[in-house]
């Protein structure tokens, strides 16, 4: 009873953070991570509940009670060792999954107070191995002799190659990029995810045995149809990489970037230590960027810690309806960036150089729910506005790319250019092909792509040792 | 990491060809296609055309002019040297046909990304006219191997120190008052040449192909860096092109986005010549 009444009394630990007036000018991670001693607190608050509903909440089944036991318990390697049964990246999942809405959302706790926070303990147990230099290798299963091509090394190609490497198989991973990850690399900014995160996560696959071969475009210098002669089973998890603009005149003049471009050249070609990276990219003195999602929130606080002056978001709808995680949206209001809500550009206008100098806006009411149960922005008429911009960043999400479906015969596609695969096994209507993650889906989260990558891996190992498809 | 196996230099300090140790993409590449390389860990990632594959031996060839930071810092990389990274081919391949007389118009480098393509269509039974440019005698480059492969080669310098003194678009001109038969026009230079020669094949209605040279990134329809405006649509050029109908490009538009990072390039190659002596 004591103890019940001591831990209901431990508040939810906060993460210590860096400040706005300092991180805006680094690009160094914004939360700190728990401490050792903070992290035990922490640990303390779970209930240890006998049928754990937060687990229920995880699309890739971490045994949630597990870890937080063993944190408390100040076995912090164990505890990682548990959270690695089931997945493969648990620093990256850690610091980027939406837990508000998927374990903690389902935490017991949640219900009168406020939840475990899960996700911190997660990263906590994972820099501790990392940090430590206490990696462990997983017991390999004897050799089958089978071969699997992975393509594309984001979270979904990743999990896949994690999982099957373990049970015997050879696998290889065809990235198109110079540098494996995915959005983890090119997307996801350095201050919200180190890159040398990323990067030990892939030496830990290779060190398992996984090949990785970067500047493969599949497609291009091999069809999905060439792979099926050399391999067994072939995955693809090609994300969902074609940016969206907004079609209104003005949109190709200089200083008016596709999201996927200016984080892109951030953060996969580390442009913001040009000239010591070769790589340029215009710093914007008053920048907008179009949207209110994650990516529009990554674009911005990146903007400003290129020495922007002022940084807008310009979104036509309201503040409730904003996609973006609540904790990034905080973030990014603490670092002083503006929200212009109920806003949509019509234009953008240019100097006689060709660059960006002006977008022009319409004002935005809002009228019926539409079909995803928003309220549907409703242009205001007469009322255009102009303002003045040297940078905008469009983040308006990201669509199919075409390239490797275009060329594979036999795959089918939905009306919008996504692979048609099956939920539950991500087998797709051409035989030995496996797709998952946001190729499928459209795009959505990492850990989503990492529990399709594991559901594929599961189908591919069952056909691998039936040759049942 | 892929290597350079020999290394000629074509015009002096300016163009380059190097021989890349490359299997699998010469087995794939076809005319018209491009790769994307990346010199070194700090590199930028840059796109240059194959101007020629080896499938036997495994290799590709690829002519650079020295513009900037990285062919600058590509030139001084010698036979038994690395590029971190090279990856494609990339682009659609030429739409290579039998269409009867074509001419085949380069300019500057754009010789090299010419070079493959007239050979496709003089492999493909072309009746093939050539006319290449320079500014002046010293920047002409594959002269004689555009000669091998065409039916009639002319050659203009800006200053008349070699061939006919003038533009390429003056030769073009003449050739098109002359042979009424003309199918298809093939313009690669400079983008005040293609669009030069495109408003003039427009006035004598003989369809024209122009190779873009936009500014890249990935080279997979990724980032949207490349995109241009070809008949009022947004296309990009990496995956959509390079080639598109020069009768429909908006070639301004395309000068201007190719400026957009002139103060960047003029800070690198300044810091380049400072280290590299
Ligand atoms: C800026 C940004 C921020 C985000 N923030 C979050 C966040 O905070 N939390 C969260 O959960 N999710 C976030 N997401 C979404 C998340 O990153 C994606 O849902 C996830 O990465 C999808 O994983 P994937 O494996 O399907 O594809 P991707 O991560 O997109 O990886 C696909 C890989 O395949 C490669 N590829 C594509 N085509 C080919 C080909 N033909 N041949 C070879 N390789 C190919 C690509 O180069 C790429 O490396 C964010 C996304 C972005 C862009
Ligand atoms: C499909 C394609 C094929 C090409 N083939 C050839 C070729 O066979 N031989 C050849 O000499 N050149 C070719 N180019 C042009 C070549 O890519 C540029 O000259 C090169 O990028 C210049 O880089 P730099 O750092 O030396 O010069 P910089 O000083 O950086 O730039 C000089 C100029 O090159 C252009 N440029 C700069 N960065 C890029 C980039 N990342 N991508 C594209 N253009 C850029 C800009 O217009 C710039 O003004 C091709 C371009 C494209 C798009
Ligand atoms: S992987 Fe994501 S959803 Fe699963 S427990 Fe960790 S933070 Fe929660
Ligand atoms: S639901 Fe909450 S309290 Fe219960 S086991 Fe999961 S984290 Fe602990
Ligand atoms: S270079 Fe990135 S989309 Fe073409």
């Amino acid at each position: 009873m004591e103890e019940k009444k001591k831990r209901e009394k431990i508040p939810r630990q906060k993460m210590p953070e860096q400040q706005p007036k300092d991180r805006i000018h680094n690009f160094n991670e914004v939360p700190l991570g728990y401490p050792p001693d903070v992290a035990k607190l922490e640990a303390e608050r779970c209930l240890q509940c006998k049928k754990p509903a937060c687990v229920e909440g995880c699309p890739v089944e971490i045994d949630i009670p597990a870890f937080i036991k063993l944190i408390k318990e100040g076995e912090f390697l164990s505890a990682a060792r548990k959270i690695k049964e089931k997945n493969a990246l648990p620093a990256v999942c850690g610091r980027v999954c939406p837990q508000e809405v998927q374990c903690e959302s389902k935490c017991v706790l949640a219900k009168k107070d406020e939840p475990v926070a899960i996700g911190r303990l997660e990263r906590f147990a994972a820099d501790w191995e990392r940090e430590n230099g206490e990696i462990s290798i997983p017991q390999i299963k004897e050799k089958t002799g089978k071969k699997v091509a992975v393509v594309g090394s984001g979270p979904a190609g990743l999990t896949v190659a994690a999982d099957l490497i373990v049970l015997g198989h050879e696998v290889t991973i065809f990235e198109a990029l110079h540098k494996p990850g995915g959005v983890l690399i090119y997307g996801i900014p350095e201050f919200r995810l180190p890159k040398k995160i990323v990067d030990a996560e892939i030496n830990y696959l290779k060190s398992l045995g996984v090949r990785i071969e970067v500047n493969w475009v599949i497609g291009r210098i091999k069809t999905v149809d060439e792979l099926l002669e050399e391999y067994d089973a072939v995955f693809l998890g090609l994300g969902a990489g074609l940016p969206l603009f907004l079609n209104i005149p003005g949109e190709n003049l200089c200083g008016v970037y596709s999201a996927n471009e200016y984080l892109t050249r951030a953060n996969l070609m580390k442009a913001y230590l040009f000239p010591e990276y070769d790589t340029p990219i215009s710093k914007g003195k008053r920048v907008a960027v179009i949207g209110a999602g994650n990516v529009a929130m990554d674009a911005a606080r990146t903007a400003l810690r290129l020495g922007a002056e002022e940084v807008h978001i310009v979104y036509r709808r309201g503040r409730e309806e904003m996609p973006a995680r609540k904790e990034e949206i905080h973030h990014a209001e603490e670092e002083g960036i503006i929200f212009d809500l109920l806003t949509n550009p019509v234009r953008f206008i240019g100097d006689e150089r060709g660059w960006v100098k002006e977008m022009e806006c319409i004002r935005m009411g809002l009228g019926e729910p539409d079909a995803s149960g928003r309220r549907r922005p409703v242009p205001v008429k007469g009322s255009e506005f102009k303002m003045p911009f040297d940078l905008i960043i469009v983040a308006l999400g990201t669509a199919a790319n075409p390239l490797l479906t275009q060329n594979t015969p036999g795959l089918a596609l939905n009306e919008r250019g996504y692979i048609i695969a099956d939920p539950e096994t991500g087998k797709t209507k051409k035989e030995r092909v496996w797709a998952g993650g946001d190729i499928v889906t459209g795009a959505a989260t990492v850990i989503l792509a990492m529990g399709a990558g594991r559901k594929a891996a599961i189908s591919i190992d069952e056909y691998l040792r039936t040759q049942k498809w | 990491m892929f290597k350079i196996l020999s290394k000629k230099t074509l015009v002096q300090g300016k163009v380059i060809l190097i021989r890349v140790d490359a299997p699998y993409i010469a087995k794939k590449a076809k005319p018209g296609q491009f790769i994307i390389l990346r010199v070194n860990e700090q590199g930028e990632r840059i796109p240059l055309t194959i101007a020629r594959a080896d499938t036997q031996s495994g290799t590709i060839d690829l002519i650079f002019q020295v513009v900037g930071k990285t062919t600058a810092l590509l030139s001084t990389k010698n036979p038994g040297e690395y590029i971190q990274d090279l990856v494609g081919p990339l682009g659609r391949p030429t739409h290579i046909e039998k269409v009867g007389k074509v001419i085949c118009v380069g300019g500057g480098t754009g010789v090299a990304v010419l070079y493959p393509i007239t050979r496709g269509y003089k492999e493909a039974g072309n009746y093939v006219i050539s006319i290449i440019g320079a500014r002046t005698k010293g920047l002409l480059i594959l002269e004689n191997e555009m000669k091998e492969i065409s039916d009639e080669l002319y050659v203009t310098t800006d200053d008349g120190s070699y061939g006919e003194k003038g533009f390429v678009t003056d030769v073009l001109r003449k050739t098109l008052d002359n042979k009424k038969d003309i199918g298809l026009v093939v313009a690669i230079g400079p983008v005040p040449m293609m669009k030069y020669v495109s408003l003039l094949t427009k006035e004598y209605g003989v369809p024209t192909v122009v190779s873009l040279n936009s500014i890249m990134v990935d080279g997979t329809g990724m980032c949207g860096a490349c995109r241009v405006t070809v008949g009022g649509k947004t296309k990009f050029t990496c995956v959509d092109g390079p080639e598109f109908d020069g009768h429909q490009v908006d070639f301004d538009e395309l000068e201007k986005r190719l400026s957009a990072y002139e103060q960047e390039e003029r800070l690198s190659m300044e810091k380049f010549n400072c280290t590299c002596g």
